[in-house]
Protein backbone atom coordinates (compact mmCIF):
# COMPACT_ATOMS: atom_id res chain seq x y z
CA UNK A 1 0.00 0.00 0.00
CA UNK A 2 0.55 3.82 -0.17
CA UNK A 3 0.55 5.52 3.23
CA UNK A 4 0.94 9.32 2.55
CA UNK A 5 2.42 8.56 -1.10
CA UNK A 6 4.62 6.28 0.68
CA UNK A 7 5.09 3.17 -0.61
CA UNK A 8 5.42 0.55 2.15
CA UNK A 9 5.88 -3.35 2.17
CA UNK A 10 4.96 -5.15 5.32
CA UNK A 11 4.67 -8.99 5.91
CA UNK A 12 1.87 -9.00 8.27
CA UNK A 13 -0.57 -10.81 10.24
CA UNK A 14 -4.27 -11.79 8.16
CA UNK A 15 -6.08 -10.40 11.65
CA UNK A 16 -3.69 -7.08 11.95
CA UNK A 17 -6.18 -4.15 11.76
CA UNK A 18 -5.13 -0.97 10.05
CA UNK A 19 -5.41 1.24 13.15
CA UNK A 20 -2.88 -1.08 14.65
CA UNK A 21 -0.85 -1.23 11.15
CA UNK A 22 -0.21 2.04 10.73
CA UNK A 23 0.41 2.75 14.63
CA UNK A 24 2.85 -0.37 15.69
CA UNK A 25 4.03 -1.28 12.40
CA UNK A 26 4.82 1.99 10.69
CA UNK A 27 5.05 4.70 13.94
CA UNK A 28 2.35 6.70 12.75
CA UNK A 29 0.84 7.21 16.00
CA UNK A 30 -1.86 10.15 15.21
CA UNK A 31 -3.78 7.58 13.87
CA UNK A 32 -6.11 7.00 17.66
CA UNK A 33 -7.43 3.79 18.47
CA UNK A 34 -10.01 4.10 20.78
CA UNK A 35 -14.01 2.21 21.20
CA UNK A 36 -12.58 -0.64 18.67
CA UNK A 37 -16.42 -1.06 18.04
CA UNK A 38 -16.05 1.32 15.08
CA UNK A 39 -18.30 3.56 16.57
CA UNK A 40 -16.04 6.45 17.98
CA UNK A 41 -14.40 7.23 14.68
CA UNK A 42 -11.17 9.03 16.10
CA UNK A 43 -9.14 6.03 14.25
CA UNK A 44 -10.59 7.63 11.04
CA UNK A 45 -8.10 7.39 7.74
CA UNK A 46 -8.47 7.37 4.69
CA UNK A 47 -8.26 5.02 1.74
CA UNK A 48 -8.38 5.82 -1.65
CA UNK A 49 -9.15 9.51 -0.59
CA UNK A 50 -12.52 7.97 1.25
CA UNK A 51 -12.59 7.97 5.17
CA UNK A 52 -12.78 4.85 6.84
CA UNK A 53 -12.59 3.70 10.47
CA UNK A 54 -9.27 2.20 10.56
CA UNK A 55 -10.05 -0.44 13.30
CA UNK A 56 -12.55 -2.62 11.16
CA UNK A 57 -10.64 -2.56 8.19
CA UNK A 58 -7.72 -5.30 8.01
CA UNK A 59 -4.46 -4.21 6.95
CA UNK A 60 -4.20 -6.81 4.10
CA UNK A 61 -7.39 -5.59 2.78
CA UNK A 62 -5.43 -1.90 2.28
CA UNK A 63 -3.00 -3.44 0.29
CA UNK A 64 -2.55 -1.82 -2.78
CA UNK A 65 -4.36 0.71 -1.92
CA UNK A 66 -3.31 4.64 -0.96
CA UNK A 67 -4.13 5.18 2.79
CA UNK A 68 -3.80 9.04 3.97
CA UNK A 69 -3.38 9.60 7.83
CA UNK A 70 -3.40 12.74 10.09
CA UNK A 71 0.01 12.93 8.99
CA UNK A 72 -0.34 13.46 5.59
CA UNK A 73 -2.66 16.67 5.86
CA UNK A 74 0.46 18.68 6.14
CA UNK A 75 1.59 19.96 2.64
CA UNK A 76 4.97 21.51 2.32
CA UNK A 77 5.55 22.46 5.75
CA UNK A 78 1.80 24.28 6.28
CA UNK A 79 -0.95 23.07 7.90
CA UNK A 80 -4.10 22.52 6.24
CA UNK A 81 -6.48 24.42 6.62
CA UNK A 82 -8.85 22.40 8.49
CA UNK A 83 -5.95 22.00 10.98
CA UNK A 84 -5.25 25.73 10.94
CA UNK A 85 -9.29 26.42 11.24
CA UNK A 86 -8.73 23.43 14.79
CA UNK A 87 -6.23 26.03 15.89
CA UNK A 88 -8.00 28.94 15.32
CA UNK A 89 -11.72 27.84 16.72
CA UNK A 90 -10.47 25.60 19.73
CA UNK A 91 -11.85 23.00 17.77
CA UNK A 92 -9.80 20.39 20.31
CA UNK A 93 -9.88 20.36 23.53
CA UNK A 94 -8.21 16.95 24.67
CA UNK A 95 -7.31 16.13 20.94
CA UNK A 96 -8.34 12.61 21.22
CA UNK A 97 -10.55 12.68 18.72
CA UNK A 98 -8.69 15.17 16.80
CA UNK A 99 -7.40 13.30 13.90
CA UNK A 100 -10.30 11.56 12.99
CA UNK A 101 -12.16 14.54 12.62
CA UNK A 102 -9.47 16.87 10.96
CA UNK A 103 -9.81 13.70 7.95
CA UNK A 104 -13.47 13.48 7.67
CA UNK A 105 -13.72 17.30 7.41
CA UNK A 106 -10.81 17.54 5.12
CA UNK A 107 -12.40 14.86 3.16
CA UNK A 108 -15.83 16.89 3.38
CA UNK A 109 -14.39 20.33 2.04
CA UNK A 110 -12.97 18.25 -0.93
CA UNK A 111 -16.13 17.41 -1.95
CA UNK A 112 -18.25 20.26 -0.48
CA UNK A 113 -16.07 23.19 -0.40
CA UNK A 114 -19.41 24.94 1.18
CA UNK A 115 -20.94 22.68 4.15
CA UNK A 116 -23.88 24.04 5.84
CA UNK A 117 -23.68 23.33 9.70
CA UNK A 118 -26.53 20.66 9.36
CA UNK A 119 -24.35 18.94 6.57
CA UNK A 120 -20.75 19.12 9.01
CA UNK A 121 -22.67 18.26 11.93
CA UNK A 122 -24.21 14.83 9.40
CA UNK A 123 -20.41 14.44 8.24
CA UNK A 124 -18.95 13.90 11.71
CA UNK A 125 -21.97 11.94 13.34
CA UNK A 126 -20.04 8.66 13.29
CA UNK A 127 -17.54 10.28 15.40
CA UNK A 128 -17.23 11.37 19.01
CA UNK A 129 -15.84 14.20 20.77
CA UNK A 130 -15.35 13.04 24.91
CA UNK A 131 -15.07 16.58 25.92
CA UNK A 132 -18.65 17.53 23.82
CA UNK A 133 -16.58 20.14 22.11
CA UNK A 134 -18.75 19.54 18.79
CA UNK A 135 -19.97 23.52 18.42
CA UNK A 136 -16.36 24.35 18.00
CA UNK A 137 -15.48 21.92 15.97
CA UNK A 138 -18.28 22.99 13.78
CA UNK A 139 -17.15 26.41 13.51
CA UNK A 140 -13.31 25.04 12.90
CA UNK A 141 -14.58 23.51 9.77
CA UNK A 142 -16.57 26.39 8.96
CA UNK A 143 -13.18 28.56 9.37
CA UNK A 144 -11.41 26.18 6.90
CA UNK A 145 -13.79 26.57 4.75
CA UNK A 146 -14.23 30.51 4.69
CA UNK A 147 -10.27 30.64 4.92
CA UNK A 148 -10.45 28.11 1.65
CA UNK A 149 -12.79 30.10 -0.36
CA UNK A 150 -10.84 33.44 0.24
CA UNK A 151 -14.06 35.03 2.27
CA UNK A 152 -12.38 34.60 5.36
CA UNK A 153 -12.94 37.71 7.90
CA UNK A 154 -13.43 36.95 11.09
CA UNK A 155 -14.12 33.95 13.36
CA UNK A 156 -17.67 32.49 13.01
CA UNK A 157 -19.49 33.60 15.83
CA UNK A 158 -20.90 32.22 18.57
CA UNK A 159 -23.85 29.73 18.43
CA UNK A 160 -22.60 28.42 15.24
CA UNK B 1 -7.94 -5.24 22.70
CA UNK B 2 -10.18 -6.88 20.32
CA UNK B 3 -8.75 -8.68 17.62
CA UNK B 4 -9.84 -11.34 15.55
CA UNK B 5 -8.81 -15.16 15.91
CA UNK B 6 -5.87 -16.35 13.60
CA UNK B 7 -6.99 -16.91 10.13
CA UNK B 8 -5.91 -16.96 6.79
CA UNK B 9 -6.42 -14.25 4.69
CA UNK B 10 -7.03 -14.87 0.72
CA UNK B 11 -8.18 -12.04 -1.71
CA UNK B 12 -10.52 -12.93 -4.62
CA UNK B 13 -9.83 -11.76 -8.34
CA UNK B 14 -13.15 -12.29 -9.88
CA UNK B 15 -16.48 -13.91 -8.73
CA UNK B 16 -15.50 -17.44 -10.18
CA UNK B 17 -12.75 -17.02 -8.55
CA UNK B 18 -14.24 -16.87 -4.80
CA UNK B 19 -16.82 -19.11 -5.18
CA UNK B 20 -13.96 -21.72 -6.23
CA UNK B 21 -12.07 -20.72 -3.14
CA UNK B 22 -15.39 -21.31 -0.78
CA UNK B 23 -16.02 -24.45 -3.03
CA UNK B 24 -12.66 -25.48 -2.27
CA UNK B 25 -12.11 -24.66 1.59
CA UNK B 26 -16.21 -24.77 2.54
CA UNK B 27 -17.64 -23.61 5.56
CA UNK B 28 -14.57 -22.73 7.48
CA UNK B 29 -14.24 -20.35 5.03
CA UNK B 30 -16.38 -17.08 4.83
CA UNK B 31 -16.22 -13.87 2.27
CA UNK B 32 -15.80 -10.37 3.84
CA UNK B 33 -17.50 -7.16 1.95
CA UNK B 34 -17.53 -3.90 3.56
CA UNK B 35 -16.34 -5.91 6.59
CA UNK B 36 -18.51 -3.44 9.18
CA UNK B 37 -20.59 -6.14 10.76
CA UNK B 38 -18.09 -9.00 10.30
CA UNK B 39 -15.04 -7.62 11.73
CA UNK B 40 -16.98 -6.55 15.06
CA UNK B 41 -18.01 -10.14 15.48
CA UNK B 42 -14.90 -11.60 14.69
CA UNK B 43 -13.43 -9.66 16.95
CA UNK B 44 -15.59 -9.98 19.79
CA UNK B 45 -14.82 -14.05 18.67
CA UNK B 46 -18.76 -14.58 18.01
CA UNK B 47 -17.40 -15.69 14.68
CA UNK B 48 -14.57 -17.38 14.12
CA UNK B 49 -12.89 -18.61 10.78
CA UNK B 50 -9.76 -20.24 9.17
CA UNK B 51 -10.15 -18.20 6.44
CA UNK B 52 -11.38 -14.82 5.25
CA UNK B 53 -12.12 -14.49 1.30
CA UNK B 54 -11.84 -10.55 0.82
CA UNK B 55 -14.38 -9.76 -1.99
CA UNK B 56 -13.51 -5.57 -2.37
CA UNK B 57 -11.85 -5.93 -5.47
CA UNK B 58 -15.06 -7.45 -7.07
CA UNK B 59 -16.80 -3.65 -6.56
CA UNK B 60 -16.22 -3.36 -10.39
CA UNK B 61 -18.07 -6.16 -11.50
CA UNK B 62 -20.61 -6.15 -8.24
CA UNK B 63 -21.18 -2.77 -7.76
CA UNK B 64 -23.86 -1.60 -10.33
CA UNK B 65 -27.85 0.27 -9.93
CA UNK B 66 -28.96 -1.25 -13.61
CA UNK B 67 -32.29 0.21 -14.82
CA UNK B 68 -34.65 -2.09 -16.54
CA UNK B 69 -38.50 -1.44 -17.61
CA UNK B 70 -40.08 -3.58 -14.87
CA UNK B 71 -36.82 -3.76 -12.35
CA UNK B 72 -34.29 -2.48 -10.91
CA UNK B 73 -31.20 -4.48 -10.45
CA UNK B 74 -28.37 -4.13 -7.87
CA UNK B 75 -24.98 -5.42 -7.24
CA UNK B 76 -24.32 -7.10 -4.11
CA UNK B 77 -20.92 -5.48 -3.49
CA UNK B 78 -22.68 -2.19 -4.11
CA UNK B 79 -22.12 0.33 -0.84
CA UNK B 80 -24.03 2.09 1.11
CA UNK B 81 -23.03 5.12 0.13
CA UNK B 82 -23.48 4.96 -3.91
CA UNK B 83 -27.33 3.60 -2.96
CA UNK B 84 -27.62 6.83 -0.84
CA UNK B 85 -26.85 8.78 -3.77
CA UNK B 86 -28.25 7.44 -6.52
CA UNK B 87 -30.90 9.73 -7.89
CA UNK B 88 -32.71 6.63 -9.70
CA UNK B 89 -33.13 4.93 -6.67
CA UNK B 90 -34.24 8.25 -4.72
CA UNK B 91 -36.95 8.58 -7.88
CA UNK B 92 -37.93 4.97 -7.96
CA UNK B 93 -37.65 3.80 -4.20
CA UNK B 94 -37.80 6.97 -1.80
CA UNK B 95 -37.55 4.36 0.84
CA UNK B 96 -33.52 3.61 0.05
CA UNK B 97 -32.89 7.27 0.82
CA UNK B 98 -34.96 7.21 3.79
CA UNK B 99 -33.29 4.21 5.02
CA UNK B 100 -29.32 5.17 4.13
CA UNK B 101 -29.77 8.47 6.01
CA UNK B 102 -30.02 6.59 9.26
CA UNK B 103 -27.68 3.56 8.97
CA UNK B 104 -24.91 3.50 10.67
CA UNK B 105 -22.68 7.15 9.83
CA UNK B 106 -21.01 8.22 6.99
CA UNK B 107 -17.64 6.98 7.57
CA UNK B 108 -19.13 3.28 7.62
CA UNK B 109 -21.38 3.97 4.41
CA UNK B 110 -18.25 4.52 2.74
CA UNK B 111 -17.51 0.67 3.16
CA UNK B 112 -20.54 -1.65 3.79
CA UNK B 113 -22.32 -3.06 1.04
CA UNK B 114 -26.01 -4.11 -0.03
CA UNK B 115 -24.86 -7.54 0.19
CA UNK B 116 -23.31 -7.48 3.72
CA UNK B 117 -25.97 -6.33 4.75
CA UNK B 118 -28.60 -8.88 3.73
CA UNK B 119 -25.89 -11.64 4.18
CA UNK B 120 -25.47 -10.81 7.54
CA UNK B 121 -29.21 -11.00 8.67
CA UNK B 122 -29.31 -9.18 11.75
CA UNK B 123 -33.17 -9.13 12.30
CA UNK B 124 -32.78 -5.65 13.14
CA UNK B 125 -31.05 -4.40 9.85
CA UNK B 126 -32.43 -1.72 7.78
CA UNK B 127 -31.59 -2.63 4.58
CA UNK B 128 -33.02 -6.18 4.86
CA UNK B 129 -36.67 -4.43 5.76
CA UNK B 130 -36.46 -1.93 2.47
CA UNK B 131 -35.52 -5.46 0.46
CA UNK B 132 -38.15 -6.99 2.07
CA UNK B 133 -40.88 -4.19 1.91
CA UNK B 134 -40.12 -4.10 -1.94
CA UNK B 135 -40.23 -7.31 -2.37
CA UNK B 136 -36.92 -8.38 -3.10
CA UNK B 137 -35.77 -11.32 -4.80
CA UNK B 138 -31.95 -12.37 -4.51
CA UNK B 139 -29.92 -13.90 -7.30
CA UNK B 140 -27.41 -16.35 -5.41
CA UNK B 141 -24.45 -18.29 -7.35
CA UNK B 142 -22.62 -21.53 -6.46
CA UNK B 143 -20.58 -23.85 -8.61
CA UNK B 144 -23.55 -25.38 -9.81
CA UNK B 145 -25.10 -22.33 -11.36
CA UNK B 146 -27.28 -19.48 -10.11
CA UNK B 147 -30.87 -19.65 -8.38
CA UNK B 148 -33.40 -16.70 -7.34
CA UNK B 149 -34.86 -16.96 -4.50
CA UNK B 150 -37.71 -14.29 -2.34
CA UNK B 151 -36.91 -11.98 0.53
CA UNK B 152 -38.71 -14.58 2.66
CA UNK B 153 -36.55 -17.68 1.76
CA UNK B 154 -33.62 -15.91 1.56
CA UNK B 155 -33.34 -15.18 5.78
CA UNK B 156 -33.97 -18.11 7.65
CA UNK B 157 -33.36 -16.84 10.99
CA UNK B 158 -31.31 -14.26 12.94
CA UNK B 159 -27.94 -14.52 11.21
CA UNK B 160 -28.91 -16.98 8.94
CA UNK B 161 -29.71 -17.03 5.46
CA UNK B 162 -29.95 -19.40 2.19
CA UNK B 163 -26.72 -18.86 0.75
CA UNK B 164 -24.54 -21.88 1.38
CA UNK B 165 -21.35 -23.13 2.14
CA UNK B 166 -19.89 -22.87 -1.65
CA UNK B 167 -22.75 -19.85 -2.85
CA UNK B 168 -22.27 -16.19 -3.33
CA UNK B 169 -25.00 -13.52 -2.81
CA UNK B 170 -24.53 -11.92 -6.79
CA UNK B 171 -27.53 -9.38 -7.13
CA UNK B 172 -30.76 -7.99 -5.78
CA UNK B 173 -34.11 -7.48 -7.81
CA UNK B 174 -36.69 -5.42 -6.96
CA UNK B 175 -39.93 -5.18 -9.62
CA UNK B 176 -40.85 -1.95 -10.93
CA UNK B 177 -44.54 -1.07 -11.01
CA UNK B 178 -45.87 2.29 -11.86
CA UNK B 179 -48.16 4.61 -10.01
CA UNK B 180 -45.86 3.62 -6.59
CA UNK B 181 -43.85 5.05 -3.84
CA UNK B 182 -42.63 4.27 -0.73
CA UNK B 183 -40.91 5.36 2.64
CA UNK B 184 -38.73 4.36 5.80
CA UNK B 185 -39.28 5.41 9.43
CA UNK B 186 -36.71 4.49 12.17
CA UNK B 187 -36.58 4.93 15.95
CA UNK B 188 -33.03 4.70 16.98
CA UNK B 189 -31.68 5.96 20.33
CA UNK B 190 -28.48 8.14 19.17
CA UNK B 191 -27.54 8.55 15.64
CA UNK B 192 -26.38 5.79 13.88
CA UNK B 193 -27.52 3.03 16.38
CA UNK B 194 -29.35 -0.02 15.46
CA UNK B 195 -33.35 0.28 15.34
CA UNK B 196 -35.65 0.20 18.36
CA UNK B 197 -37.92 -0.29 15.78
CA UNK B 198 -38.31 0.32 12.15
CA UNK B 199 -41.08 0.11 9.92
CA UNK B 200 -40.94 0.09 5.76
CA UNK B 201 -43.67 0.77 3.32
CA UNK B 202 -44.20 0.52 -0.07
CA UNK B 203 -47.67 1.52 -2.06
CA UNK B 204 -49.43 1.27 -5.17
CA UNK B 205 -52.29 3.79 -6.50
CA UNK B 206 -55.03 2.91 -9.28
CA UNK B 207 -57.53 5.96 -9.51
CA UNK B 208 -57.28 6.95 -6.03
CA UNK B 209 -57.52 3.38 -4.27
CA UNK B 210 -54.50 1.28 -3.26
CA UNK B 211 -54.42 -1.29 -5.68
CA UNK B 212 -51.28 -2.91 -3.20
CA UNK B 213 -49.59 -2.09 -0.26
CA UNK B 214 -46.53 -4.11 1.39
CA UNK B 215 -44.92 -2.96 4.68
CA UNK B 216 -41.47 -4.70 6.61
CA UNK B 217 -40.65 -4.06 9.52
CA UNK B 218 -37.29 -4.15 11.90
CA UNK B 219 -36.26 -5.19 14.99
CA UNK B 220 -39.67 -6.83 16.44
CA UNK B 221 -38.67 -10.80 15.53
CA UNK B 222 -36.02 -13.25 14.55
CA UNK B 223 -36.52 -11.99 10.88
CA UNK B 224 -36.61 -8.28 9.38
CA UNK B 225 -41.05 -9.08 8.90
CA UNK B 226 -43.51 -8.50 5.99
CA UNK B 227 -46.59 -8.85 7.06
CA UNK B 228 -49.03 -9.60 4.13
CA UNK B 229 -52.13 -9.13 6.64
CA UNK B 230 -51.64 -5.60 5.90
CA UNK B 231 -51.12 -6.04 2.14
CA UNK B 232 -54.83 -7.77 2.20
CA UNK B 233 -56.53 -4.75 4.80
CA UNK B 234 -55.10 -2.09 2.44
CA UNK B 235 -55.92 -2.99 -0.61
CA UNK B 236 -58.67 -2.19 -2.95
CA UNK B 237 -59.69 0.72 -0.25
CA UNK B 238 -58.99 4.49 -0.68
CA UNK B 239 -55.54 6.00 1.45
CA UNK B 240 -57.30 7.22 4.69
CA UNK B 241 -56.10 7.74 8.33
CA UNK B 242 -58.55 5.18 9.48
CA UNK B 243 -56.74 3.12 6.94
CA UNK B 244 -53.29 3.94 8.33
CA UNK B 245 -54.84 3.34 12.04
CA UNK B 246 -55.94 -0.20 11.25
CA UNK B 247 -52.70 -1.13 9.49
CA UNK B 248 -50.83 -0.07 12.41
CA UNK B 249 -52.63 -2.35 14.90
CA UNK B 250 -52.04 -5.25 12.50
CA UNK B 251 -48.63 -4.89 12.92
CA UNK B 252 -48.53 -4.06 16.75
CA UNK B 253 -50.42 -7.19 17.23
CA UNK B 254 -48.59 -9.74 14.75
CA UNK B 255 -44.82 -8.33 15.66
CA UNK B 256 -42.77 -10.36 18.28
CA UNK B 257 -40.56 -7.92 19.73
CA UNK B 258 -38.97 -8.87 22.79
CA UNK B 259 -37.99 -6.48 25.60
CA UNK B 260 -34.41 -5.20 25.52
CA UNK B 261 -32.59 -2.40 26.55
CA UNK B 262 -33.68 -0.64 23.79
CA UNK B 263 -36.89 -0.93 25.10
CA UNK B 264 -39.94 -2.44 26.37
CA UNK B 265 -42.24 -4.86 24.18
CA UNK B 266 -45.05 -2.87 24.82
CA UNK B 267 -42.88 0.34 23.53
CA UNK B 268 -41.93 -1.25 20.34
CA UNK B 269 -45.58 -2.75 19.89
CA UNK B 270 -46.62 0.84 20.14
CA UNK B 271 -43.48 2.06 17.73
CA UNK B 272 -44.38 -0.88 15.46
CA UNK B 273 -47.71 1.09 14.59
CA UNK B 274 -46.66 4.86 14.70
CA UNK B 275 -44.17 3.87 12.78
CA UNK B 276 -46.02 1.81 10.14
CA UNK B 277 -49.01 4.86 9.73
CA UNK B 278 -46.41 7.18 9.13
CA UNK B 279 -44.82 5.12 6.41
CA UNK B 280 -47.71 4.50 4.65
CA UNK B 281 -48.87 8.05 5.12
CA UNK B 282 -45.84 9.56 3.47
CA UNK B 283 -45.49 7.03 0.82
CA UNK B 284 -49.06 7.71 -0.16
CA UNK B 285 -48.32 11.47 -0.42
CA UNK B 286 -45.34 11.15 -2.22
CA UNK B 287 -47.23 9.03 -5.24
CA UNK B 288 -49.49 12.32 -4.93
CA UNK B 289 -46.58 14.72 -5.21
CA UNK B 290 -45.25 13.18 -8.28
CA UNK B 291 -48.40 11.84 -9.76
CA UNK B 292 -51.58 13.77 -9.20
CA UNK B 293 -53.22 11.41 -11.37
CA UNK B 294 -52.89 8.25 -9.42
Amino acid sequence: MTVNDAEVTREIEGRLLLVHFLRDHLGLTGTHWGCDTSNCGTCVVWMDGEPVKSCTVLAAMAGGHEVRTVEGLEQDGQLDPVQQGFMQCHGLQCGFCTPGMLMTARALLDRNPNPTEQEIREAISGQICRCTGYATIVRSVQWAAAEEAGTRTTIPAEGA
Amino acid sequence: MQVPAPFEYERATSVDHAIGLLDRLGETARLVAGGHSLLPMMKLRLANFDYLIDINDLHGELGYISVEPTQIRIGAMTRHRELLESQVLADTFPIFGDAERVIADPVVRNRGTLGGSLCQADPSEDLSAVCTTLGASCLIRGTGGERVVTMEDFHRGPYETAVGDAEMLIEVRFPVRPHGSSAYEKVERRAGDWAVVSAGAAVWLDAGVISDARVGLAAVGPNTTGLPAISEALRGHAPSEELYARAGAIAAQTCRPATDSRGSEEYKRHLADELTRRALRRSVARIVADDPGA
